[in-house]
């Protein structure tokens, strides 16, 4: 390929071709630059995280180090009861995540494969309500998990409330994340010829056995990239943590950061231990689904 | 290249799984193959296909999800309407007493702190929409181009992407830190400063980013375009990797040069893109919320419609009516690119 965009200034005169590789070399160090820029707050934190507290009270944060320690880490993960918090990320993030796509699958095979008067305002209503801000309607949500009416059961809710409690983070992260996952997927859907749920009818197939057997299998790519975005997304929720659950020790890890940040806003190496170690799980998301995250991103198109 | 190959795979099991489906385009919409009186008949043959099992079990598949949907968002953004036109502390039962008619929305208008979250919310739009996203197209199309280790700098710009904003509140606060010494910013200005030629430059390492009101606001969009930028550098390079070489070709045949030849052509047929992009923009605005929360929860300087809502109307806070008024101010002016997406993208599907 960079052969034949060198092959068509040959015909030029050398001016213009001493021209692009100037610009070339101007686009390589801009690009640079800022990939440098770019990687630096993350690199700053992991460093800031390493120092140990003699050696910054000394020398301050901007200095090479005489000794770099894991010590933070453990501080961290001792003191902010961070292992907890993991804990309940990962009783919201899976069963919410799986729930959401499955659920998000049956709205958009229901919609797309089968043509009925209220399709596209169904799908208006799911994806309008995916972009609205959180903030627009968490004022009587907040009434709602604080209702006494749901009687949700024991296992799912020590009080009876959706306040408070893990099952009330999933149902509302699914709820939300819903709208978006039937946009995508019902794109998606759309792209797969009509005549496979067709003829699976004409064989005398029910339409949950479609969805199970024919939809599904074939949806397999952009679940596999929704499943992955959807991760990052409900694990790096913050808002609804925050304002729906009131007990400190039943937060996931990031409306967790809110806690450390209160608890270490004096001590920076605590805090960026604490702050890298709730990033390490989306990054290790990232760099081993990489392509999933961004086709997922790219499918949607969308996303507030 | 990878995203690309994902989208290829979905066609290649298409071609495997189905036997019609091989052989037909799936673009091409069924109906037009069938001359027009015609064009009825296998719709109506759909629905004759479905028994009344089927039909109740569609009707579960969406009216279940959809159940949920209205009660926990819909409801919820009806109630914050109703809410707003009464005086309810959210203590004590609601009743026709609390009515107050439009008080709300004049105690909103006169709140010392309205204007300045309006404001804030329309410079974080500004600047998202004039600095941050044309900075991740402009990467965007720089990766396009031939450049080595292209796939290295994308990781490298996307990396944000996947962290949360609260998070990103928490990295930019270390390289924020006042005081020399702590912040990275302040230790580097300070620097600068002692370096032996003197820089024509005020000596800022003293500044205090996110505390002092008047530029808090700025240093909380630098943060928030980390991830902003390489969000629209993913979604564009996808648009720009869809892109026709031929049409580049072409331009280039013709003696465009690069700049005319993206503004003439590539940036035109883009234009599906770059209305997402645009919609994603206006709406991240008014969803910027966690990293100033993080920060001070929007105070002194950095109040945001957003913020003001969960202040003055959750926890425990007890202005419920009032902060609803702010709550549905935010919704008429979100209600602008939800719209504008939703009729555009149902346009799409009606082509």
């Amino acid at each position: 390929m960079i052969r034949t965009r060198e092959a068509a200034p040959a015909a030029s005169t050398a001016q213009p071709h001493r021209r692009r590789r100037h610009r070339r070399i101007g686009t390589y160090t801009f690009i640079v630059l800022m990939a440098i820029l770019w990687i630096f707050p993350l690199v700053w934190t992991i460093y800031a995280s390493l120092r140990t507290n003699q050696d910054t009270t000394l020398h301050g944060y901007f200095s090479l180090p005489t000794e770099l320690t894991l010590d933070n880490y453990v501080d961290a993960w001792n003191g902010a009861e961070i292992p907890r918090a993991y804990l309940n990320t990962l009783v919201i993030t899976i069963p919410s995540v799986i729930v959401a796509l499955l659920v998000a699958s049956m709205v958009a095979f229901a919609l797309t494969r089968f043509r009925w008067r209220f399709n596209i305002p169904l799908l208006m209503i799911f994806v309008a309500g995916n972009l609205l801000p959180q903030q627009v309607f968490i004022v009587p949500l907040y009434r709602i998990f604080l209702w006494s009416g749901f009687a949700v059961p024991a296992p799912l809710s020590d009080s009876g409330l959706l306040y408070n409690q893990l099952f009330g983070i999933i149902l509302i992260n699914v709820v939300f994340q819903m709208g978006f996952c039937i946009f995508v997927l019902s794109n998606y859907m759309k792209t797969l010829p009509k005549e496979l749920v067709e003829a699976a009818q004409v064989d005398g197939a029910g339409v949950f056995r479609i969805w199970a057997g024919v939809i599904m299998p074939l949806c397999r790519p952009a679940l596999a990239a929704m499943a992955t975005l959807e991760f990052t997304f409900i694990y790096n929720d913050f808002f609804w943590a925050l304002f729906l659950m009131k007990d400190g020790d039943r937060r996931p890890i990031t409306s967790f950061l809110q806690n450390l940040n209160g608890m270490y806003y004096s001590d920076y190496s605590l805090l960026a231990a604490g702050a890298f170690l709730a990033v390490i799980p989306t990054l290790i998301v990232f760099f081993l689904l990489q392509r999933f995250f961004v086709s997922g991103l790219t499918l949607g198109s969308v996303k507030g | 290249m990878a995203d690309r190959e994902m989208n290829d795979a979905a066609p290649a099991q298409l071609a495997l799984a189905s036997t019609a489906g091989a052989a037909v385009d799936p673009d091409v919409p069924s109906r037009r193959r069938f001359s027009l009186p015609l064009r009825r008949a296998p719709r109506r043959r759909r629905f004759s296909l479905l028994t009344r099992r089927d039909k109740l079990v569609l009707a579960l598949m969406v009216g279940i999800p959809l159940v949920f949907d209205l009660v926990f968002i819909w409801l919820p953004c009806i109630a914050t309407i109703g809410l707003s036109f009464t005086d309810w502390t959210g203590i004590g039962p609601l009743t026709g007493d609390n009515f107050v008619g439009l008080e709300q929305y004049e105690k909103v208008w006169a709140y010392p702190f309205f204007e300045p979250a309006l404001i804030h919310n329309a410079v974080w739009l500004a600047w998202l929409a004039c600095i941050a996203t044309p900075l991740g197209i402009l990467l965007a199309v720089i990766l396009d181009g031939n450049l080595r280790g292209s796939r290295v700098y994308q990781s490298i710009f996307y990396l944000p992407v996947v962290l949360s904003l609260a998070v990103i509140g928490l990295i930019w606060q270390l390289l924020y830190a006042p005081d020399v010494g702590n912040g990275f910013i302040n230790s580097f200005l300070d620097a600068l400063g002692q370096l032996p030629i003197s820089l024509p430059l005020p000596d800022m390492s003293h500044t205090d980013w996110l505390g002092d009101g008047n530029i808090n606001l700025f240093a909380c969009l630098v943060a928030a375009s980390w991830r902003h930028v390489g969000y629209i550098c993913i979604l564009y390079l996808a648009g720009l990797k869809s892109f026709d070489p031929q049409l580049r070709e072409a331009a280039a045949i013709d003696g465009a040069t690069s700049r005319q030849t993206f503004f003439h052509v590539v940036f035109p047929v883009m234009r599906p893109i770059n209305l997402v992009i645009v919609v994603i923009t206006a709406i991240e605005a008014l969803r910027a919320f966690d990293i100033v929360y993080i920060v001070n929860r929007g105070r002194n300087g950095l109040e945001l419609l957003s913020a003001l809502i969960t202040n003055t109307a959750l926890s425990e806070s007890t202005r419920v009516g009032f902060g609803s008024a702010i709550a549905v101010v935010l919704l008429l002016i979100s209600i602008v690119p939800i719209v504008t997406f939703l009729v555009w993208q149902t346009r799409e599907d009606l082509e």
